[in-house]
């Protein structure tokens, strides 16, 4: 079990090839229950005037509650009952939605030991030490951790290398290595170190480590509304004021329209006194937006949530937003399009030279080429020629020439022969110094394979007495991951442009971004290019999404709209970026983007579902208001509930119940798959506001079915 | 031909004549509102009102001039009435009573011409001249200048100018409504619509009974009335008075001026937006509601149950019989779906359902087409609400036509469709309320409800048409209904240029396959929706207790 996964979601593999479909964070029963007591507490007014839909409701409560006490009947006991309850789901939601946050908390919570740590008075002598209490340490502070002790608060090693185990944070198990100096060098409060010794400088404020930060997130303490939040809240508050005084001035309307029919018994819901104080609140609550209202807040939350889920904590939920609204995507080459280093990828040999044979020597030369592309050429010379893996210590009178930057060449000399693999010019130059003549198809190939992009390796030897040969090139190539084409598609559908960075020269840029089909580049890309390129996107207007992971990455995570620092990267790219991706794994700013539409997608679906159950609702409501008065009005109650009481009743159950079956859906998110705006919006407008006019209808009906068995409800 | 044959030539020919000027007029009126010559005579008048024609505006600015504008008007006006007897060509009229002339002037300058008073035993030649009818020119070019000042709001970026308030309602009144309203006035005398100074004549009836028949200047007022979206009558029966339109040809002229404006304004969006499709799909809008409430009305008047309706075919009560039932009703919904209020028939005599659908095209806020400029900035208005609603839906923060619709947005679209609901509902709940302005009405039950319904949306909504019926020239509703027209139009004008300020300021987001696109049927189809869902949900109680109950049997 890792620690940041809610219990029930395990974290999906970062798997770009599965279509990109969101899902997860379904909803246990068993958090209904216990969220009851947080739901009960937010009936308190003081905490419930955030919400004026749900305030509105309470209110309602409590006036149909006096009219129940001081006139009693079966009805407004109903009624006052179900609008309590109406006020107690809406908090249900946004307490469930918490309390999967308190959840993550109370187990970072228990990360977050208060350990003593190790100070340094004079950080050029790590002999001497006093031992403080982590809370006591200050920025700047230098402190000295050894294998087995808890790193005391978030900082940049200074001296030394060491295995951290970074569990209680990313909930990965296996541990990462930190060291002194690049853009590994950041560690974590709260983590432990499993070898070696480290120094530490204290970056973080008391009180303001990491951990606190994320305890913080999750719990929602300080959430603030977002823009989109605050603006569609102004909307339900304006629609609620409307319905507020349409329901109002209708009662001289229907004084009048009482006094007019004077042969007409007074009824629950119409008397002398106009309509029924119990029924008009029915109506009022009915009317306004009170699923969305109840839901609001528990899709925000949620949101934030299913990021958790993936690893990645927002900052703010104003990032959450923007990662919706994003139009630029930039994408680092290395881990992100392509796997991490260049591979083998062909063999080709010069005129007179088999492949074979080609193969057999680059495979020789390489087996003491302890880099990535080194290990790649044997590795593909086993798998496409079934050449068999050898350690070096295989050919015992073997003098292996290790890869060196300053060489750049390795190899391998054995029986009087020498075999030498590397940089085209290194090799070539070799074999001349060893009175070899390169031929013109040397250069052919080496240029070719330049030109596609691609690195070329020449592979060259010499046996005793004899003259140097090339034998021929291995051509190594960046491989695009599987699937990301697809992916880049799906991004071109929504609108998306996606830009690929790399330091490559701009030939070999232009060739991956090709193979890997996306919309731009920027090669030979410096800090201060990326920085220029985000200012220039958002010139014209777009929002930018960026990963970063190192310090000179800083400054363009600040500037980008969306800012995903690694976890892995130093502390200022964590600073500056407004999420953290704990995975450290940079092809997830695809699915941060799709959360984010989702969040915006679920808030739009709840509101026009929300708006469109006011047709039922009325064709209730109405005729069982006045159908007494004007018989014609029978006409509209086209459902044909039983009584004016049942059907009342009824649309006030269904108001209350439709929040209960939502929160499933607020707190997974509506379905989403990347396509057009156009495509999105008919579908969602299909489901969400069709159904919204069909759906009450249904549900009302049946409510009623059973309704009509209650007392006093003819 | 038969009656149903006609009534389609009718109603076709209008569509067919609208298509054909939409396009010029709109591109007129775009090069009016863009450019940036000045004619000679526009110059001599911001010479005289001491404006400088090339500053700029803010949106705040903008609203103080149009405001102090307004505010003059209503003042002048007021006057203008009181001291009518003082004055030339008062036809011996004294001067009008205090409460009816303060309800008078609101209702000419908010361009709604509720009348309290009967035109032609009230006022004298020189006060329809000089004050009602300029007023009917201004007031128009004052809506003109607000739904361009929206558009400018959504046209231009990141800067604070609206243009200027005083170049906008001089050339509107200059290049637009007055060549149009000369050559329209030719054509109604043509038709047979009078227009001379003549005083009142006396004539002996058939009956052996004496009838009193004021001439007067009629065709240069009929035809502003109607162009501005006034529809102030110079008699009291309005348009249903030979004298203001003589046949069937003039009624069909009189609804295509009603028309021609509103519907070729969406050209005028379209072009300043810089993409056409945009304006055809406000037009489509207006359209697909306009046809709605035609052929609803029309439909619900000819096939109305009951002896007498089926005896003659057709409700004809209340209707002329030159005109009929197709070509009464188009006019019922044209100047109820504008913001003219004239009528050609009775709204009062109308079928319970048939008189509540003239309700509801007001209750719509009149954007289908619309008021002369209100309709547009009302219809701009509701495509940004639906923006917001459903815009969420394609998974972006909602924006229409680049600009971000935020909170500040979203606060001020909200307060613009806040207020006439509120005024209408509000005036309707105290006037029924008391049983002294209960007494107003004619009939009881729920068509008296109807009757005051009908008066509190058409002076809210700044229609200016009545239900008839009602006797509203007491203290009382004069100044009630007056709040409501000077409110109904204030307000939401005060909202509309905060929201083109707002807009204006920001820069633009480009259009992407990921942005909700406004020029399908499909966002036609949504603002559509959107407008009937959140008006039924508004005033179908109010509507139940009227005209339902009275209609539904």
């Amino acid at each position: 079990m890792t620690v940041l996964q809610a219990p029930e979601a395990p974290a999906p593999a970062p798997a770009p090839a599965k279509g990109g479909k969101v899902g997860g964070g379904l909803l246990d029963p068993k958090q209904l229950l216990t969220s009851l007591p947080d739901a009960l507490g937010k009936l308190n007014p003081a905490t419930l005037w955030r919400n004026p839909v749900m305030l509105i409701v309470e209110v309602g409560a409590a006036f149909t509650t006096v009219l129940a006490i001081t006139d009693p009947s079966f009805f407004a006991w109903a009624i006052a009952v179900w609008l309590w309850l109406t006020v107690v789901f809406a908090n249900l939601a946004e307490a469930v939605a918490e309390g999967r946050g308190k959840a993550q908390a109370a187990t970072l919570r228990a990360a977050k030991r208060d350990s003593m740590a190790r100070r340094l008075p004079d950080p050029g002598d790590p002999g001497r030490w006093e031992t403080v209490g982590a809370p006591e340490l200050r920025q700047g502070d230098h402190v000295i951790v050894e294998a087995g002790e808890i790193v005391p608060g978030d900082g940049d090693v200074v001296e030394g290398i060491a295995s951290v185990d970074e569990s209680a944070i990313t909930g990965e198990s296996a541990p990462v290595i930190r060291e002194s100096g690049g853009d590994r060098s950041a560690v974590t409060g709260g983590t432990k170190v499993l070898s070696d010794r480290i120094i530490v400088r204290i970056t973080q404020k008391p009180g303001e480590s990491f951990i606190d930060r994320m305890i913080a997130l999750v719990e929602g303490a300080d959430r603030q509304k977002t823009p989109n939040e605050i603006a569609l809240n102004i909307l339900l508050a304006a629609l609620t004021i409307i319905f507020l005084i349409a329901t109002v001035t209708m009662q001289p309307l229907a004084i009048y329209s009482k006094a007019q029919n004077p042969g007409i018994p007074d009824s629950l819901a119409l008397n002398g006194h106009g309509v029924t104080g119990i029924v008009l609140i029915s109506l009022l609550v009915c009317l306004i937006p009170t699923t969305i209202g109840a839901l609001l807040s528990a899709i925000g939350i949620a949101g934030m949530d299913r990021l958790v889920q993936r690893n990645v904590l927002a900052m703010s939920g104003r990032a959450v937003e923007a990662a919706g609204d994003v139009s630029t995507l930039l994408l680092d080459k290395t881990g992100t399009i392509t796997l991490g280093n260049r591979q083998a990828a062909e063999f080709l040999p010069v005129p007179g030279v088999r492949v074979m044979e080609l193969a057999r020597a680059a495979q020789l030369s390489s087996l003491a080429d302890e880099t990535p592309e080194g290990r790649s050429i044997v590795v593909y010379a086993k798998n496409t020629y079934g050449l068999r893996e050898r350690r070096p210590g295989e050919l015992a009178h073997a003098g292996w020439i290790p890869f060196t930057a300053q060489t750049r060449m390795s190899g391998v000399d054995v029986d009087g022969r020498r075999v030498r693999k590397g940089a085209a010019a290194a090799v070539i130059r070799w074999v001349r110094d060893n009175g070899g003549r390169p031929s013109e198809h040397v250069g052919q190939l080496v240029d070719g394979i330049s030109a596609s992009g691609g690195t070329p390796l020449v592979v060259g030897e010499v046996t005793d007495g004899g003259a140097a040969r090339v034998l021929g090139v291995v051509h190594l190539k960046d491989v695009v991951k599987t699937g990301m084409r697809e992916r880049f598609d799906e991004m071109r559908r929504m609108g998306i442009r996606t830009v690929m960075i790399t330091g490559d020269n701009p030939l070999t840029a232009r060739a991956i971004a090709d193979e890997a089909g996306v919309d731009d580049f920027l090669a030979e890309a410096t800090p201060e290019d990326k920085l220029a390129l985000i200012r220039k996107e958002q010139e014209g207007g777009r929002l930018v999404a960026m990963t970063g992971d190192g310090t000179n990455d800083a400054p363009a995570l600040a500037q980008a709209d969306v800012g995903v620092a690694m976890n892995t990267g130093t502390s200022a790219a964590k600073e500056a970026g407004n999420m953290v991706d704990l995975d450290s794994n940079p092809t997830k700013l695809i699915e941060i983007v799709e959360i984010g539409k989702q969040l915006l997608i679920t808030r739009g679906a709840l509101t026009t579902f929300s708006i469109a159950n006011d047709i039922a609702k009325y064709f209730a409501i109405i005729p069982a208001m006045f159908a007494a008065v004007y018989p014609g009005l029978d006409t509209l109650n086209v459902m044909r509930l039983h009584s004016p009481q049942s059907a009342i009743l009824s649309a006030v159950i269904f108001n209350a119940l439709v929040i209960v079956a939502l929160i499933p859906l607020a707190l997974r998110g509506v379905r989403y798959r990347p396509s057009s705006a156009s495509k999105l919006l008919s579908r969602n407008l299909y489901v969400y506001g069709l159904g919204g006019i069909v759906v009450p209808f249904i549900g009302i009906k049946l409510i009623d079915l059973l309704v009509m068995f209650l007392p006093g409800m003819s | 031909m038969s009656p149903t044959t006609a009534g389609i030539l009718f109603i076709g020919s209008l569509v067919v004549a609208l298509v054909l000027t939409h396009r010029p007029l709109g591109d007129h009126m775009y090069r009016v509102y863009s450019g940036t010559r000045h004619l000679a005579v526009e110059r001599v008048i911001f010479r005289l009102i001491g404006v400088r024609p090339d500053a700029g505006q803010r949106w705040s600015v903008y609203a103080r001039s149009l405001l102090a504008f307004s505010a003059v008007s209503i003042l002048f006006l007021y006057a203008f009435q009181r001291l009518q007897d003082k004055l030339l060509l008062s036809l011996g009229f004294p001067g009008v009573t205090d409460h009816v002339a303060w309800n008078t002037a609101v209702s000419f300058v908010t361009n709604t011409n509720w009348q309290a008073y009967s035109g032609e035993s009230t006022m004298g030649h020189l006060v329809q001249m000089a004050g009602l009818a300029v007023q009917n020119f201004v007031s128009a070019a004052v809506g003109m200048a607000v739904a361009i000042a929206l558009v400018r709001g959504f046209a231009r970026k990141q800067t604070d100018e609206l243009g200027n308030f005083w170049v906008d309602l001089v050339r509107g009144t200059v290049r637009i409504l007055l060549p149009i309203a000369f050559a329209g006035a030719l054509l109604l005398v043509a038709g047979g619509v009078i227009q001379n100074f003549a005083g009142v004549h006396e004539v002996a009836t058939l009956t052996g009974g004496t009838q009193s028949i004021t001439g007067g200047p009629v065709a240069s007022q009929e035809v502003i009335k109607e162009l501005g979206n006034n529809g102030g009558g110079f008699y009291n029966a309005n348009s249903a008075h030979p004298f203001e339109n003589a046949t069937s040809w003039t009624n069909w002229l009189e609804i295509f001026l009603i028309l021609v404006l509103p519907f070729a304004l969406p050209r005028t969006f379209g072009r300043m937006v810089g993409d056409r499709r945009q304006g055809y799909a406000i037009a489509a809008v207006m359209g697909v509601l306009a046809f709605a409430s035609v052929a609803l009305l029309t439909g619900l008047e000819i096939a109305h149950h009951g002896t007498v309706p089926q005896a003659v075919g057709a409700a004809m009560e209340g209707k002329e019989v030159r005109f009929g039932v197709p070509d009464s009703g188009t006019f019922a919904a044209a100047t109820t779906l504008t913001s003219t209020g004239a009528v050609n028939s009775f709204h009062d005599s109308y079928t319970a359902l048939g008189g509540m659908m003239t309700m509801f095209d007001m209750m719509l806020g009149e954007v289908a087409p619309g008021g002369v400029g209100a309709g547009l900035y009302g219809m701009l208005v509701l495509a940004v609400i639906t923006v917001f609603v459903a815009g969420l839906m394609v998974g972006r923060t909602p924006e229409y036509l680049g600009k971000k619709i935020g909170s500040r947005e979203i606060k001020l679209a909200s307060l613009y469709f806040l207020t006439t609901p509120a005024l209408v509902l509000v005036g309707t709940a105290l006037a029924m309320a008391s049983p002294e302005q209960r007494a107003s009405m004619l009939n009881s039950g729920p068509h008296g409800l109807s009757e005051v319904l009908y008066a509190f949306t058409s002076a809210s909504n700044n229609n200016g048409s009545a239900f008839a019926g009602i006797t509203v020239n007491t203290p009382w509703y004069d100044t009630a209904l007056g709040l409501c027209m000077a409110f109904g139009r204030f307000l939401p004008i005060v909202f509309v240029l905060g929201l083109a300020g707002s807009l204006a300021r920001q820069a633009p987001t480009p259009a992407s396959a990921g942005t909700l696109p406004t020029h399908r049927p499909q966002f036609v189809g949504m603002v559509v929706g959107v407008t009937i869902i959140v008006v039924a949900l508004t005033f179908l109680p109010a509507l139940a207790l009227g005209p339902l109950a009275e209609g539904i049997q």
